[in-house]
């Protein structure tokens, strides 16, 4: 038996257990990355409009799942909340891929919270009289946000974004505990069944290790193609 | 809701100590605090390795830093549990396998906090220690280090909330920490699922909280006595 044995990572029924659990966690990322910007822009929408309900409400939102562990999220959104919705809809549920559903619904609304911190800041950076203007010239709230406000924002908020999106890359593979088939999982079974653990986890570490350096290649690469303007 | 936690708060808090191992919200404490103070002085020393001027020094720590903060904490732990006791030959027990992964990964994130306090430090502290005659390393400890660590504080404080939550991982290794021991009552409960992750995340939600208003209440003190790093041209008043 060799000391590390390629063949197992490279064909056969081993290779294609990581292979599918890589691309189950890309595809985890995918959907709560789209379900996350926007809910994301809402919840810093909400913090800085100018009703103090809203106000209250977006912090509300930011605290409360900011300050709780993403465990602790997936195990309420797989073991609790389908138990509080009616038979019905129960019933479908748990005959489709709940733990699935359960993981990306926790993940997207987890980063949306940290993701709308960072949309905040990027909009408090942008000097006030800028949306002075903007109101200034007929634009609603709504209106000086998305033509004036926001597309300044975005170039200083896009690094920070970037890198939640690396913390949610890393954070799907916590949806292992729920049962999802992801590549934490699934280097997990091929473990048990092999009992080569070090080459399973191997594997796992390098999938994670490349894309979090694409990541944050990604980021380097936006940090140079359009840096911070100075008013 | 107010029934489980009548029936079960001992519990949730201590697990079955003293008639067995100590567990729950006290072995989370626990474990956070011993991470992050264990992890402190490897941060600092991975930190200073950063910034240091010797390039056989600084590359290979950065690199070392690169890696643990791009796997998940989750894989750490995996190495920690199934790779450490085959190479080392000791078998750990679950609290201290989780010590480890966390003191790990807890000081690639404080070598950032470090190396970020002392860049965020003005210049000329280091050229005016050095000018005065000190050493590299009389200079760091002496003049650059404490003010750094003083602007740190406030990272430091939120670093330990990170910390609080990662605890909650050593539920996968079947440590009995708080998550864990949420889950065993759901299944001795069986019908309240809901209301008991409820009554979790509460738990975390108190902790983390409280800490992190503190965090927030720290530095804003700190910037009005002028000592944030945030604010790289405060220098101190002199009274006249």
């Amino acid at each position: 038996m060799p000391l590390f044995d390629y063949s197992l990572l490279l064909t056969g029924k081993y290779h294609d257990m990581l292979v599918a659990g890589l691309l189950l966690s890309l595809q985890l990322l995918a959907a709560s990355l789209v379900l996350a910007l926007p809910i994301a822009l809402v919840v810093a929408l909400l913090r800085l409009s100018p009703l103090a309900p809203l106000r209250w409400l977006g912090f509300a939102y930011v605290e409360a799942i900011r300050n709780i562990p993403l465990l602790a999220h997936m195990l309420f959104w797989y073991f609790g909340a389908p138990e509080l919705l009616p038979e019905g809809i129960k019933q479908w549920l748990y005959a489709g891929h709940i733990e699935a559903y359960s993981a990306i619904i926790a993940l997207a609304l987890y980063t949306a919270a940290f993701m709308a911190e960072d949309i905040r800041s990027g909009i408090r950076a942008i000097p006030t009289v800028q949306f002075e203007a903007g109101r200034a010239l007929g634009f609603g709230f709504l209106g000086t946000m998305r033509r004036v406000i926001l597309p300044q924002a975005l170039r200083v908020t896009v690094p920070p974004l970037i890198s939640q999106t690396l913390s949610l890359w890393k954070n799907t593979s916590i949806a292992t505990v729920i049962g999802v088939a992801e590549l934490m999982y699934q280097a997990g079974q091929v473990e048990s069944a092999t009992f080569r653990s070090f080459e399973s986890f191997a594997f796992a570490s390098a999938a994670y290790l490349t894309v979090s350096l694409a990541i944050t290649g990604l980021a380097t690469w936006y940090h140079h193609r359009f840096p911070v303007r100075t008013i | 809701m107010l029934e489980i936690i009548n029936d079960y708060w001992v519990y949730f808090l201590i697990g079955q100590y003293p008639n067995g191992p100590l567990g729950e919200l006290v072995l989370t404490l626990l474990l956070a605090s011993c991470g992050l103070v264990l992890a402190l002085p490897l941060g600092i020393v991975l930190g200073l390795a950063r910034v240091s001027p010797w390039r056989w020094l600084r590359w290979p720590v950065t690199g070392l830093v690169f890696v643990v903060r791009g796997l998940p904490l989750l894989m750490v732990i995996f190495w920690a549990y199934f790779f450490l006791p085959s190479v080392t030959g000791v078998k750990t027990d679950q609290f201290t396998t989780m010590l480890i992964a966390l003191v790990i990964f807890d000081a690639a994130y404080l070598a950032e906090i470090v190396r970020a306090g002392i860049q965020g430090l003005p210049r000329g502290q280091m050229e005016t220690a050095r000018a005065l005659g000190l050493g590299y390393g009389r200079a760091m400890r002496l003049v650059v280090l404490p003010q750094a660590l003083r602007s740190m504080l406030p990272s430091l404080v939120n670093q330990f909330v990170s910390t609080i939550k990662e605890t909650s991982l050593g539920y996968i290794i079947g440590l009995a920490e708080v998550s864990f021991i949420a889950t065993q009552i759901n299944t001795q409960v069986f019908t309240k699922p809901a209301q008991i992750y409820l009554i979790l995340g509460g738990t975390y939600f108190i902790l983390c909280f409280g800490l992190s208003r503190f965090a927030y209440w720290l530095e804003r003190r700190l910037a009005r006595r002028g000592m944030s790093a945030a604010d790289p041209i405060s220098v101190p008043k002199v009274s006249a």
